[in-house]
């Protein structure tokens, strides 16, 4: 017994009237480590134990105004930020709307972060290992009596002093409460490790089958299989097997309007440009062409593209021979292909192309401008 | 039978010693399930097979199988929901507005109110998302950032329902387990098995009765108690939002938040006492859970049962008030179309029955308090399907007018969802003390230091 180390001593009452005057006696006489346990809260028992209210309601608010703010920002963002959506013609940030919301994060912000906190950080529970746990002290006071502990850590205990200012109390019994012998960690134990090995296996193998097997079963395929064909596969109707159909023999896509001269190498006679060279016109080529055609003739159609040297260098378009062609032969020559280059008619549309004549002779000019061009430029 | 109300009652009868209430308390836990408790869980136990088996054909065959239809989209899916949402608000209101209100009487009954609201919020879940037809997907109504780069519609009644049903159950479970934690302390204490022990202890969390923890465990129940408080009007005037917000005739009215939280607390109540009338019995809790608990809750079943009379008679003014056309045929229609015997049947079990409580032998009465609160579970049930059926079978266009005709595997999953509740009740009598055993000791008589002892100084 000697070598056991104290806990504290505690004496039990069995009548509340006498624990309040006890606890107002070990108050007095300067204690500071020390408790009263009940089965249920006392009135009146904070006054007696000298206690300071509870600080328990700033977590609240602290949490709760947190709730408030992160609640809102949250929609803020989603709604009028991140993709902003106009509904039932509200607002974007729609603040009647997102109070229920709001309310309801704030209360589970409030109401979750008090009672973790509590627990946790207040009371350091969980905590099933304390020296009171399994004495006979605790489990009377659980049932219907009540108890004071002096711990030993307190500077003014001592071991006999300490048990007489007790029992000067008239409690009904004092005892002198040890910590428990040995410390045993049960979670090192290989049979604890067997069973952790095999709720690992269990739950990897039952996790596997879940997502894996389970989500794919009848109810659940996820709309997989669909009594539909879908491209590549076979078909059973048509006598070549093909899931997918081809156009029929001279289906012509909606829209399209065909190029005469489509395929001829040296046009005898060219179209003219159908479109003016408005601003609009001029960026949509501009925009086109840095896409389409600056990856070989280079940004300003010098020809001295980016991927010079990987390919056969493409021509300049500030030659005379370009400069004089008309607009339908460049079109002509964006269309069908010209030697190596191949033809853009499926990549640009036809709008497209004569705002890229456009934008070439733009570019032709300025790069070939005159002395009256940049006076003329000057003056505006 | 004569009863003096102007003293209070004391909470608990016949003058037990703390231990003895504990004994009593805990005695289900501490003895082995009789016959009787296997025979009430087979029967419950089987009305939640047959919810099985309606919710397999459901998944299987699809929502077809339901009676939902064009024009009656809702059906029994939601009218099961807001009467189970509506079932769990008298388990928040006894546990936090009636301890706000100091009102000691609470004690005995709280925590099995509690229970039965996180059971019946648990009923009435599985019914939005098996209404959707497609319950797996039922994640997409959390807002994560998805590969789709899209966000929930915050502004939708239906979101907002989202958050507070899952709110309204996840409080009041913390709030359920806080009040558990000094009673499986206490369990852990006298119990003998080492399983048990172990059970309790993990559960405990390790509580000691220490009176430091106390003061901050009080202030925690009044904050829970003060959130719990608007957030339990918060989730039935949220519910009543998905009606209220649509432009239907019927349930376009502003008059539907307090109307639904006064039927839920009705309706919750009612519930409350039907079963508490069997627990009392079978566990001899009579002096725990006393006759003058019960005929408190029927006053308050009185008295929310004049409030939703009063609000199905505003609605009947307002339409009629309004001059608008549509909503005087559809209250017309209510009264006198085709589903006037539900109409009917709501008024009767719902405003009419409940008159009965105004005599006290009635109130005081068991048996005649079973029958009326039986029937106001019946009219309360009705009251929703009332609102969802007749409201959305004839609109505004005579066309698209018809019929609802709920179907066999409908009625299976309303049978499913209440066995599926008293199955969870049965289970949580004999796992769980089905009173606080903390709380009721600290109200017994003679548990408080008197006043002398406690302010001295």
């Amino acid at each position: 017994m000697a070598d056991k180390k104290i806990f504290g001593v505690t004496a039990l009452f069995n009548n509340p009237d006498a624990i309040i005057s006890a606890a107002r006696k070990v108050a007095d006489s300067g204690f500071t480590k020390w408790d009263v346990n009940s089965p249920y809260p006392l009135h009146g028992i904070d006054k007696a134990m000298k206690m300071k209210p509870s600080t328990l309601g700033f977590v609240t608010l602290v949490f709760g105004l947190t709730g408030v703010a992160v609640a809102l920002f949250f929609m803020w963002w989603t709604m009028s930020v991140d993709y902003p959506m106009v509904i039932g013609g509200k607002p974007y940030f729609s603040l009647p709307a997102f109070i229920p919301v709001t309310f309801e994060v704030t209360v589970i912000m409030a109401t979750v972060s008090s009672v973790v906190a509590m627990f946790a950080f207040f009371f350091g529970l969980p905590r099933n290992a304390h020296a009171l746990h399994d004495t006979e002290y605790l489990k009377k006071v659980s049932r219907d009596h009540f108890g004071i502990i002096i711990e030993s850590d307190d500077p003014k205990f001592d071991e006999r002093s300490t048990q007489e200012l007790l029992k000067s109390l008239n409690p009904i019994s004092t005892e002198i409460i040890y910590y428990p012998e040995k410390e045993r960690y049960p979670i090192f134990e290989p049979r604890f490790l067997v069973f952790l090995f095999g709720v690992a296996v269990v739950v990897s193998i039952g996790t596997y089958l879940m997502l894996n097997k389970l989500m794919y079963i009848q109810p659940f395929n996820w709309m997989d299989e669909q009594q539909k064909i879908i491209p590549q596969s076979k078909s059973e109707f048509f006598s070549d097997e093909r899931g997918m159909r081809l156009p029929v023999e001279g289906t012509v896509a909606r829209g399209f309007i065909p190029y005469p001269f489509a395929g001829d190498k040296e046009p005898k006679e060219v179209l003219s440009n159908p479109y003016f060279p408005t601003k609009e016109n001029l960026e949509l080529g501009q925009r086109k062409f840095l896409t389409y055609c600056s990856p070989c003739h280079g940004n300003y159609a010098d020809g001295d593209s980016r991927l010079q040297g990987q390919f056969p260098n493409p021509p300049t378009l500030h030659s005379d021979r370009a400069r004089n062609f008309p607009d339908g032969m460049i079109y002509h020559i964006i269309t069908n292909g010209q030697n190596i280059m191949p033809s853009y008619a499926s990549q640009v549309t036809r709008e497209e192309r004569w705002a890229i004549v456009h934008y070439i002779r733009v570019l032709q000019r300025a790069k070939n401008a005159s002395e009256s061009d940049v006076k003329f430029a000057k003056s505006e | 039978m004569d009863v003096d109300y102007s003293v209070e009652a004391p909470v608990v009868r016949g003058r037990l010693s703390l231990s003895e209430i504990e004994e009593l308390v805990a005695k289900p836990l501490d003895s082995k399930p009789d016959k009787k408790f296997f025979v009430a869980l087979s029967i419950s136990g089987s009305a939640l097979l047959i919810g099985a088996i309606g919710l397999f054909f459901t998944f299987y065959y699809g929502i077809g199988t339901w009676g939902n239809n064009q024009p009656v989209a809702w059906g029994f899916g939601i009218t099961n929901f807001v009467f189970w949402v509506g079932i769990g608000h008298a388990g928040t209101l006894i546990s936090a507005i009636l301890f706000l209100l100091r009102q000691k009487w609470r004690t005995g009954i709280a925590r099995f109110a509690e229970a039965m609201t996180i059971f019946a919020v648990m009923c009435a879940g599985i019914f939005p998302i098996i209404h959707t037809g497609r319950p797996w997907l039922a994640g997409y109504l959390t807002p994560y950032p998805n590969q789709h780069g899209l966000w929930i519609n915050f502004t939708s009644p239906l979101i907002w329902d989202v958050f507070a049903v899952s709110v309204y159950f996840t409080v009041s479970l913390v709030f359920w387990y806080t009040g558990l934690i000094p009673d499986f302390a206490t369990l852990r204490d006298r119990t003998t098995s080492k399983i048990k022990k172990s059970v309790y202890s993990i559960f405990s969390l390790g509580w000691r009765y220490s009176s430091r923890h106390w003061l901050h465990y009080e202030k925690a129940y009044v904050i829970l108690a003060g959130f719990a408080t608007p957030l339990v009007l918060s989730v039935h005037t949220i519910v009543s939002f998905d009606f209220a917000v649509a432009i239907l005739p019927g349930w376009h009215s502003t008059i539907f938040p307090p109307y639904f939280v006064a039927g839920a607390i009705f309706s919750g109540f009612a519930m409350v006492v039907t079963v508490l009338v069997f627990v009392r019995k079978i566990f001899d809790l009579q002096n725990i859970i006393t006759l003058d608990h019960l005929e408190k809750m029927n006053k308050v079943i009185l008295a929310t049962g004049l409030m939703v009379g009063y609000s199905y008679a505003t609605e009947f003014f307002f339409a009629w008030y309004s001059g608008v056309q549509f909503e005087q045929f559809v209250f017309i229609n209510r009264a006198f179309g085709p589903y006037a015997w539900a109409y009917w049947t709501m008024v009767s079990c719902n405003v009419l029955f409940p008159q009965f409580f105004w005599f006290k032998k009635i109130r005081r009465s068991i048996p005649a308090m079973m029958v009326i609160v039986i029937l106001v579970n019946v009219g309360m049930w009705f009251e929703r399907f009332v609102i969802v059926v007749t409201s959305l079978h004839r609109d505004f266009l005579p066309s698209s007018w018809g019929m609802f005709t709920p179907t066999l595997v409908d009625g299976g999953i309303l049978l499913g969802s209440f066995g599926l509740f008293f199955t969870l009740v049965i289970l949580f009598t004999k796992a769980l003390p089905v009173v606080s055993i903390a709380e009721i000791k600290a109200v017994s008589d003679g548990a408080q230091p008197t006043h002398h002892g406690a302010n001295h100084g």
